[in-house]
């Protein structure tokens, strides 16, 4: 809450700094003497742990353009030299690849804990926005990126993109050519989203300054929903959340470790270590894992315009969701129903993902054929990304709408302290009597 | 053709006119147990020099290794290092399979293009001038460059040892074209040149590569019997290496880097119980 400050400057120095640039001051309230929700559960790490991606991204990133050279003869072999002659290009290079399936993980965690506990809601709606914007952001950022290597699928995928932006009427083509710099994905192609791809991690660094401030101008969100009443209600972040977060932190290390030290390419398409060919197209396009919801959207469509546009649209029903969700219960812990539709959109989402990366024509059920439904058959991997899909979009303009007006939700507690004391098994018990047997 | 079906709506890919795909196949690769697997496995150094022994005297007379170094061979991790030379250029083993290479330079007083044994800083000369060389000498087919082979396949080593070994005489049915060869692991669409019931389309499809090992092809220095299998395992354990060579130092560092996380995770943990224990939430 941006209430009143409580930094004291304690020394001259911090004295004549704070009457002239209250920087100190500004790192102090937003850092350590934040007041939090003392009921933030896990899920609510996913914050911190973003962040610390962010920098791994950019630190790594820095030190790979040092010895990456954006050109297309020179590209693939450049990636390869950082692997192999550099001092620890290796880490640094696997560090940067599974950085953003890892940034990905915590991203779309961290939105799907804002859906489900109505972090979206107001007051919030411009933290959300901004948070909507990071994303894009960094859609665009690690598209660019993966462009980079100049494998096969990095070459492919972006002639792939790019040529997306033909299916707008008229000036489709105009704007391709623009985008690629020439009549085809070339070396002006590499160089520009070389570029793009440096600046735009600090354009998603000042977005998340934005995000910072306005979480810090309207607090956090907690489970229950309900909003800080009182001091009872919060900690101060330092050392409360530095604690609990810096935890969640490292064992979410531990996992990235485990990628980058036991497993680098995983994640990653084993084709996009054939050098680009534009003459040999790979057998199956498949963008990175984490594309692959959006991507099973746009081939779910028939119409390639329409295609683009509600994989673009699916995006946009982000940006507009709090004023599409009519509940004025934040939380789901209070809506029984929401919550269920809640679960099905988590799993159409994993769904899409699972048909992103399979041939649209493949059967869902093996060796199953059942009956051609207009363009496909009906055990298509086509027509489940369309169900999918369908609920996709309906959970935003259909049951969050309606849901808000019709549902009875359960009766929320009074305050955050509410739920946490009357609750016989959250209670610390014997905290008071000897907290010295604890911990 | 009834195995060829259309792939729908691949939106973007029709812009790059390659509406239609035929459905490949190919049969999984053989589970095979490697010594790199594992997060502390490592490759066996005699297999590593049994394997390169594969690659110099068969496959490197079609195939570059563009992006290895003859001083690789000698550096930790590699097949030739020798703990004495620190310094993998100065590996005499190293130095000597480098100068038995001859390669291409420049003679620096009268500009003419002449051949010099190789040194330990060279790269592995590629077997062609160029690429149309490599071409015409192959059918028309382009061996591919084998420095990053065994991560460019799914599967990685099992793929390349199971092509290796898989070469299979066809049944009469599959008309196998001049210059081709059949290989049930080989991704590819063999359905057009299959007579009998479409149905029983065999799985895999046609490799341009000849049955490159055969047993006794070549002779291992350490004794070891010169197999089919034998020899198809080195070479993708040497392929494995040259895709990976820092494979055991990341391997090693990351052991180190995960018991240190452990620790920080459970002092952290420690901590935050402590800092906590009085508040309820």
């Amino acid at each position: 809450m941006s209430g009143h400050s409580t930094y004291e400057p304690k020394s001259g120095v911090e004295k004549w700094l704070d009457t002239r640039l209250p920087i100190v001051r500004l790192a102090y309230d937003s850092l350590v003497d934040f007041p939090t929700p003392k009921n933030l559960n896990y899920w609510y790490t996913f914050g911190g742990i973003l962040a610390l991606c962010l920098g791994i991204q950019i630190v790594t990133g820095i030190v790979l353009a040092m010895h990456y050279v954006p050109h297309v003869d020179m590209a693939f072999n450049s990636v390869e030299r950082i692997m192999r002659d550099v001092n620890y290009g290796w880490l640094v290079r696997y560090m940067h690849a599974n950085g953003a399936s890892m940034f990905f993980i915590a991203v779309y965690v961290h939105m799907f804990r804002g859906l489900y506990y109505g972090s979206y809601k107001a007051p919030r709606e411009v933290l959300w926005i901004l948070g909507c914007v990071i994303y894009l952001l960094m859609m665009a950022t690690a598209f660019m990126g993966y462009v980079l290597p100049w494998g096969q699928m990095s070459f492919h995928g972006a002639v792939v993109i790019t040529n997306l932006f033909g299916a707008l009427p008229i000036v489709g083509q105009s704007i391709t050519t623009w985008l690629w710099g020439g009549f085809a994905v070339d070396d002006p192609t590499l160089n520009r989203f070389f570029s793009l791809h440096y600046l735009l991690p600090f354009m998603i660094a000042g977005v998340v300054i934005l995000h910072i401030w306005a979480l810090h101008v309207v607090g956090n969100n907690n489970p229950t929903g309900v909003s800080v009443q009182s001091k009872e209600d919060t900690v101060p972040f330092h050392p409360y959340y530095t604690v609990k977060d810096g935890f969640a932190i490292s064992v979410f290390l531990l996992m990235f470790a485990a990628f980058v030290f036991f497993n680098p390419n995983a994640l990653g398409d084993a084709v996009n270590y054939v050098p680009a060919n534009p003459l040999v197209t790979p057998a199956h396009i498949v963008p990175e894992w984490y594309f692959l919801p959006f991507y099973a959207i746009l081939r779910a469509v028939p119409d390639k315009l329409m295609g683009v546009l509600m994989m673009f649209g699916a995006i946009a029903m982000l940006f507009i969701l709090p004023w599409l969700d009519t509940s004025k219960v934040r939380s789901m812990r209070y809506r029984p129903t929401a919550k269920l539709y809640f679960f099905i959109f988590v799993l159409a989402c994993l769904v899409l993902g699972f048909c992103g990366g399979k041939l649209p024509d493949a059967h869902v059920i093996p060796g199953l054929t059942t009956f051609q439904l207009l363009d496909a058959d009906l055990n298509s991997m086509v027509w489940l990304s369309r169900f999918a899909a369908a609920y996709y979009f309906s959970y935003f303009l259909i049951i969050l709408p309606v849901l808000g007006l019709t549902e009875v939700p359960l009766a929320q507690p009074l305050s955050i302290s509410a739920p946490v004391l009357s609750h016989p098994a959250k209670a610390p018990v014997g905290a008071a009597a000897s907290p010295e047997k604890r911990g | 053709m009834l195995r060829k079906v259309y792939v729908f709506a691949a939106l973007g890919l029709a812009l790059m006119a390659a509406p239609a795909l035929a459905v490949t196949t190919q049969v999984e690769p053989k589970e095979i147990h490697w010594s790199f697997e594992g997060p502390v496995g490592k490759f066996d150094r005699g297999q590593l020099q049994r394997g390169y022994k594969v690659y110099r005297e068969v496959c490197s007379s079609c195939h570059s290794m563009n992006l290895v170094s003859f001083r690789n061979l000698g550096q930790k991790g590699g097949p030739f290092y020798d703990a004495e030379y620190p310094n993998p250029n100065d590996n005499p083993y190293v130095k000597s399979i480098a100068k038995d290479y001859q390669v291409n330079d420049i003679d620096s007083e009268t500009g003419d293009v002449v051949q010099r044994p190789g040194t330990s800083a060279d790269r592995f000369p590629n077997p062609y001038p160029n690429e149309p060389a490599a071409r015409a000498g192959n059918g028309g087919a382009l061996p591919p460059d084998m420095s990053t082979l065994s991560k460019a396949r799914e599967g990685g080593s099992a793929y390349i040892y199971s092509i290796l070994t898989g070469y299979k005489t066809p049944s009469a049915n599959l008309k196998v074209p001049p210059g081709k060869y059949y290989n049930p692991y080989m991704p590819g669409d063999v359905s057009g040149f299959w007579s009998g019931d479409m149905k029983d389309v065999p799985e895999g499809g046609f490799i341009a590569m000849p049955p490159p090992l055969v047993a006794g092809k070549v002779t291992f220095d350490d004794g070891t019997p010169s197999t089919l299998e034998q020899q198809a395992s080195d070479v993708a354990v040497f392929l494995a290496w040259a895709s990976e060579p820092k494979m055991e130092e990341r391997k090693a560092f990351g052991v180190g880097a995960m018991i240190y996380l452990l620790i920080f995770s459970v002092l952290l943990y420690v901590s935050y119980r402590r800092i906590w224990r009085n508040i309820a939430h």
